[in-house]
């Protein structure tokens, strides 16, 4: 018998273990991507969050124009944390539509009053319906959507400083 | 003492708590924690929502977490099941929109594919070996008597 083969066990658990290892050195990946990336947004109307502001449906999103769709919370700290990035994007003249996820008319109101209010229009969303039709996983999340209404990034987690310029450079590119 | 420690902690905790509270301000989903009428179809959603992975709490399944978000899904699959989905439906609907990530029963492709290969490769391995050794171990009892 060949004894080279003798060895074949222990490089096999070698290998073995090599994986397990890195499985357990690797942190852990908590990121869900929606599949949806790519595809059309999927058909949707809701109500209106606030008087302020007109509701939100598919149609309001396919205008010719690339536009940002923000999922958002007032019981979502994160979204606190994301809220002067928003208004740079409005300032920059970025058309930015709001979902508001399980929330309620005077905590939407409130926390709109209390850190600003960049969104042309807002949908309330209170049974998650929506945010399971984009696949998003969570608030906030954000995704950029293209003139004839096709979603062409997503944005995981709260929006900072040095992601500004890569999503005015996502929409530029999505016109 | 202990009293006074207590409230100390309690008072601490308060704006942590607030805003997770805040997401249940929000009746749930119809069908979050109440059953179909049909217990049929409350079988059927029952059994596909142990099968479906909560996207908040990841290592749960969404018949047993208590995220809003997970009520909100399993409210969905009622839903879908009482209007004459099959489970199979349902799950291709939530698998189009996260991945085969959010199933905890992966369909065979070809990442999954070797996970039901591997074994049955490995037993055939096993077996082959196991006959020449046997095969061997008769020829040397032969060659000593």
């Amino acid at each position: 018998m060949n004894r080279w083969l003798l060895w074949v066990p222990l490089v096999l658990f070698g290998i073995f273990f090599a994986v397990v290892a890195a499985g357990l050195i690797r942190p852990k990946d908590n990121i869900i991507e929606s599949k949806m990336v790519g595809k059309p947004i999927p058909e949707f109307s809701l109500p209106a969050a606030i008087e302020q502001r007109p509701a939100l449906a598919t149609t309001d999103l396919a205008t010719g124009k690339p536009q940002l769709l923000n999922i958002f919370a007032s019981w979502c700290v994160p979204c606190i944390a994301e809220a002067p990035q928003l208004l740079e994007l409005e300032r920059a003249g970025v058309q930015i539509n709001g979902i508001a996820s399980r929330d309620t008319p005077a905590d939407i109101a409130n926390f709109l009053n209390r850190w600003g209010n960049p969104y042309v229009r807002i949908g309330t969303d209170v049974r998650s319906i929506v945010q399971l039709e984009l696949g998003s996983s969570g608030v906030p999340e954000t995704f950029v959507i293209d003139g004839k209404g096709v979603i062409v990034h997503q944005h995981i987690g709260d929006i900072r400083k040095e992601d500004v310029p890569e999503l005015l450079e996502i929409l530029e590119k999505a016109g | 003492m202990i009293r006074i420690l207590t409230l100390i902690v309690t008072l601490l905790a308060l704006p942590f708590s607030v805003p997770l509270a805040a997401q249940n301000a929000l009746p749930a989903s119809p069908y979050a924690h109440q059953q179909l009428d049909d217990p049929v179809q409350e079988e059927k959603a029952r059994s596909l929502m142990e099968e479906l992975r909560c996207l908040k709490c990841q290592s749960q399944s969404i018949a047993d977490s208590d995220a809003p978000m997970a009520g909100d899904m399993r409210s969905q699959v009622r839903e879908r099941i009482a209007a004459g989905a099959t489970p199979e439906e349902v799950r291709s609907w939530l698998i189009e929109r996260y991945g085969d990530w959010v199933t905890y029963n992966p369909p065979v492709n070809a990442v999954t594919g070797p996970l039901w290969i591997a074994p049955i490769v490995l037993l055939i391995l096993a077996i082959w070996l196991a006959r020449g050794r046997f095969r061997r171990r008769k020829n040397s009892k032969k060659d000593a008597s």
